[in-house]
C-alpha cells in the first residue's frame, strides 16, 4: 500500500511535468497547426541556458530568470518567426519535418557547445520529507507538483477569465471571424508561442535536477508529452493536463508492476486503445478547437 | 692463425653488440582520441613512464623496450585495423585497447598471430571465450564481484540485499556473478531490479527497493544512471547502505549526484588514492612527468609493461611464442618487482587476482576505508 502511494505521488510529480509540456503541444497545435517534434529538446535546452548563466557568475535565481527569458526569445519568438512562419505556408507536414530537423540541431549544438556528458543541476526544492496521510513524501515531489499545478491554474485563469485569454480562444477557434471582430490574431498566436516557451522552461527547471542536464534528455520527455497530449485530447488544454498526469502515473505503475523493459510500451499501448475507441482523446471534443 | 682468432673474437663481439642494441618492440593500440581519449591517454602515459624507468635501468635482459602507439579513435572498427597493422610488424607483445568493445574485436587477431595481448577491458566475457593470448591489467567481474559479495555479507552483515543492474552485457554479467556469490554466502537477494541504459526516472525502481526493505542495496549501473538513482534513493529516503563498484563512487558520479553520493561505498580494483607506498610513489612520478594526477587507466598501462618485464625475466629470453604460456599462472611479487605495485597472480584465463580497495564517499570525496586481500 505504501509502495502504491509512493508510486502515485512520484507518478503525479512526473506527470505534472509531462502535463506542462503537453499543454504546450496543444497550444501550438490549436493556434497555428504546429506539431512541434522538438518539444522535448525545448525542455532540455533551457536547463543548459540556466547552467551557462550560472557559469558566468549569475546566482541560481537570476540564472532561472535569464534562462526563462532566453527561452522565450529563442524557443518562442525566434522559433515562430524563423521556422514556423516560413514553413507553415507549405503545409503541416513540412513544418513537422522541419521541427524534427530542429530537434536534431538543438541536440547536436548542445553536445558541441556544452558536453556529451551529463551535468548536475540544482533543485529549487530542498531534499527531505514531509508526512502526508501518514506517508513520508519527498519534498521535491511535492514542490514539482505545486509549481506545475500553479502554472496550469494560472494558464487556465488567463485563458478563461481574462480578455486576453478570450481573444486567444477566438483566434484559435475561428481566426477569420476573430480578425473581423478586431482580435489581433497574429499577436495572439505569438503569445501562445511565448507561453509554450515559458512552460517548457519551467518544466526544464523542475525535471533537470532529477534527470540531469544532458543533450539527449529531451527524447523521453518529448515522446511522453506527445502521447499525453493525444491521450488527453489534442484540442483541449485540460485534456493535455489530464493526459500528462495519467501517463506519468501509468509509466510509474508499469515500471513497478509490469517490467522496466516494457514500461515505455505501456503508455503507447494505452495510446492505441484510446485512438481506437475515442479518437478525439479522453477529454477532447470532435471537430472543435479551443485553447 | 692469430688473425683468424682475432677475426672470430671481433665477429662475436659485433654479434653480441648487435643483439644488445636490438630493442624489444611492443605495439600499443589505444583510445587516443574520441570519447575514450581520457582512458587511452592515461594508458599511453603509464606505458611510456614504465618504459622510461626500465630503459634507464638497462632494459629487460639487457635489451631496451620500444613501443609504437596507434590511435583507435575509440572506435572498434578503427581499433581492429590498427591492431592488424601493428601485428604485421610482429611485435613482442600487443598492448591495449582499453575499451572492452575494441578488445572484443581485436582479440581474435592477436590470438591468430600467436601474440600475447595485455589490455584494459573489464567485461567478464572477454576472458571467457577461451582465448589463450588475452590478459587483463585490472579485475574482470569474476574477480571483483566475489569480493563485493563477501563485503556485503561479512562487513555489512546484510541478510537481505536488493540488486539493481543495467540491462546490458556489463550489467547482466556483474549481476549474475554477484547474485550467485551472495546466495552462496547466505545473503538473500530480495529484489532483483533490471534497469535500462540511459534510464532517466528511477522512482519506480526505488519504490520497489523501499517495499523490499533490504539490509543493503547493490547498485551496478553506468555512471550517469548511478547518479540518478543515488538522487532518487535520497529523495525517497532510503537509508539502507549502498554498495557498488567503481561506477557507483567515481568522481563523475560524485559530481552529478552531489550530497546524495555521500555514504555510498564501492569496490575499486585500482586507485591512485590507495594507501600503498608503491602506488603513492607511482602517482608522484606520473604527476611530476605529466602535470596531472592519473586515473586507474594510467596504473593499468604502467602495470602492463611491468607484466611484460616480469614474464620475460621469468622466461630468461625474449620469446613471443612462449610469453602467454609463461604469464598464465604467474605470481609477480611487488617485493621482487616493485613496478608491479601490488602482488598479482595471473590465472589460466588471463584474469588477475590481487588486493583491492573499499572506498566510501565522504563529504564528496573518495576515501579508502579498507584494503581487501587477494582471493587466493
Amino acid at each position: 500500500m505504501s509502495t502504491l502511494f509512493d508510486l502515485l505521488v512520484a507518478g503525479l510529480a512526473t506527470g505534472a511535468i509531462y502535463a506542462l509540456v503537453a499543454v504546450g503541444f496543444t497550444l501550438l497545435w490549436q493556434t497555428s497547426q504546429t506539431i512541434n517534434f522538438a518539444q522535448g529538446e525545448f525542455v532540455m535546452l533551457p536547463a543548459f541556458l540556466m547552467l551557462a548563466a550560472m557559469h558566468v557568475g549569475a546566482p541560481f535565481w537570476l540564472a532561472i530568470i535569464i534562462g526563462i527569458l532566453l527561452s522565450m526569445i529563442l524557443l518562442g519568438l525566434a522559433f515562430k518567426m524563423l521556422l514556423v512562419d516560413p514553413m507553415l505556408r507549405h503545409g503541416v507536414l513540412p513544418l513537422a519535418i522541419a521541427t524534427m530537423a530542429l530537434a536534431i540541431g538543438i541536440k547536436e549544438a548542445v553536445k558541441q557547445f556544452f558536453s556529451a556528458e551529463a551535468s548536475p543541476f540544482p533543485s529549487i526544492v530542498p531534499t527531505g520529507d514531509i508526512r502526508i496521510l501518514g506517508h513520508a513524501v519527498a519534498l521535491q515531489s511535492v514542490g514539482v507538483l505545486v509549481v506545475a499545478i500553479l502554472a496550469v491554474v494560472g494558464l487556465t485563469m488567463l485563458l478563461t477569465r481574462t480578455s486576453l485569454g478570450h481573444q486567444m480562444q477566438a483566434a484559435a477557434q475561428n481566426p477569420t471571424v476573430a480578425r473581423i471582430i478586431g482580435v489581433p490574431v497574429e499577436r495572439m498566436i505569438l503569445l501562445t508561442f511565448l507561453i509554450n516557451a515559458f512552460l517548457v522552461a519551467l518544466a526544464s527547471m523542475l525535471i533537470t535536477p532529477i534527470y540531469l542536464a544532458k543533450f539527449s534528455s529531451g527524447e523521453v520527455l518529448g515522446q511522453a508529452a506527445f502521447i499525453a497530449a493525444i491521450v488527453g485530447g489534442f484540442n483541449q488544454v485540460r485534456g493535455a493536463i489530464a493526459g500528462g498526469l495519467l501517463i506519468g502515473v501509468l509509466d510509474n505503475l508499469a515500471a513497478a508492476y509490469v517490467s522496466t523493459q516494457y514500461r515505455a510500451a505501456v503508455p503507447m499501448i494505452f495510446l492505441i486503445v484510446v485512438i481506437l475507441f475515442r479518437p478525439q482523446g479522453l477529454l477532447g471534443r470532435a471537430e472543435e478547437r479551443t485553447v | 692463425m692469430k688473425s683468424t682468432l682475432l677475426a672470430g673474437v671481433l665477429f662475436a663481439v659485433a654479434t653480441a653488440t648487435s643483439a644488445f642494441a636490438q630493442p624489444i618492440k611492443l605495439a600499443d593500440v589505444a583510445e587516443l582520441s574520441g570519447g575514450g581519449a581520457t582512458v587511452g591517454t592515461n594508458w599511453k602515459n603509464g606505458i611510456d613512464l614504465a618504459i622510461e624507468e626500465i630503459n634507464a635501468k638497462g632494459g629487460v635482459l639487457g635489451r631496451k623496450l620500444e613501443v609504437s602507439h596507434a590511435d583507435s579513435q575509440s572506435n572498434p572498427g578503427v581499433a581492429r585495423a590498427q591492431v592488424q597493422k601493428a601485428l604485421d610488424a610482429e611485435p613482442y607483445v600487443l598492448l591495449g585497447p582499453g575499451y572492452s568493445g575494441s578488445v572484443k574485436v581485436t582479440a581474435p587477431l592477436a590470438a591468430e598471430a600467436g601474440i600475447a595481448q595485455i589490455m584494459g577491458g573489464e567485461a567478464a566475457e572477454l576472458t571467457q571465450a577461451g582465448n589463450k593470448f588475452l590478459f587483463r591489467t585490472s579485475f574482470g567481474q569474476q574477480s571483483s564481484m566475489p569480493k563485493v559479495a563477501r563485503y556485503i555479507n561479512g562487513e555489512m552483515k546484510a541478510k537481505t540485499v536488493a540488486v539493481v543492474w543495467v540491462n546490458n552485457d556489463f550489467g547482466r554479467g556483474g549481476r549474475d556473478v554477484v547474485s550467485k556469490e551472495l546466495e552462496r554466502l547466505g545473503t538473500k537477494v530480495v529484489a532483483d531490479l533490471s534497469t535500462e541504459a540511459g534510464q532517466a526516472d528511477f522512482a519506480a525502481d526505488v519504490g520497489k527497493i523501499k517495499a523490499a526493505n533490504p539490509d543493503a542495496v547493490f547498485v551496478y549501473l553506468n555512471e550517469e544512471e548511478s547518479a540518478r538513482i543515488l538522487k532518487e534513493l535520497k529523495r525517497q529516503g532510503v537509508t539502507a547502505p549502498l554498495m557498488g563498484e567503481t561506477t557507483l563512487i567515481g568522481q563523475k558520479v560524485i559530481e552529478l549526484a552531489g550530497d546524495a553520493a555521500n555514504g555510498a561505498r564501492g569496490h575499486v580494483g585500482l586507485t591512485t588514492d590507495a594507501p600503498v607506498d608503491l602506488i603513492k610513489a607511482f602517482r608522484e612520478k606520473f604527476s611530476k612527468k605529466y602535470n596531472y594526477v592519473p586515473d586507474h587507466n594510467g596504473l593499468k598501462g604502467y602495470l602492463a609493461i611491468y607484466m611484460v618485464k616480469a614474464t620475460t625475466e621469468k622466461m630468461g629470453k625474449v620469446d613471443p611464442k612462449k610469453f602467454a604460456d609463461t604469464l598464465h599462472g604467474l605470481t609477480i611479487k611487488a617485493s621482487e618487482e616493485p613496478g608491479i605495485l601490488m602482488d598479482v597472480t595471473v590465472s589460466d584465463t588471463g584474469d588477475l587476482d590481487r588486493q583491492s580497495f573499499l572506498v566510501e564517499v565522504v563529504e564528496g570525496k573518495q576515501v579508502v576505508k579498507q584494503v581487501l586481500p587477494k582471493l587466493n
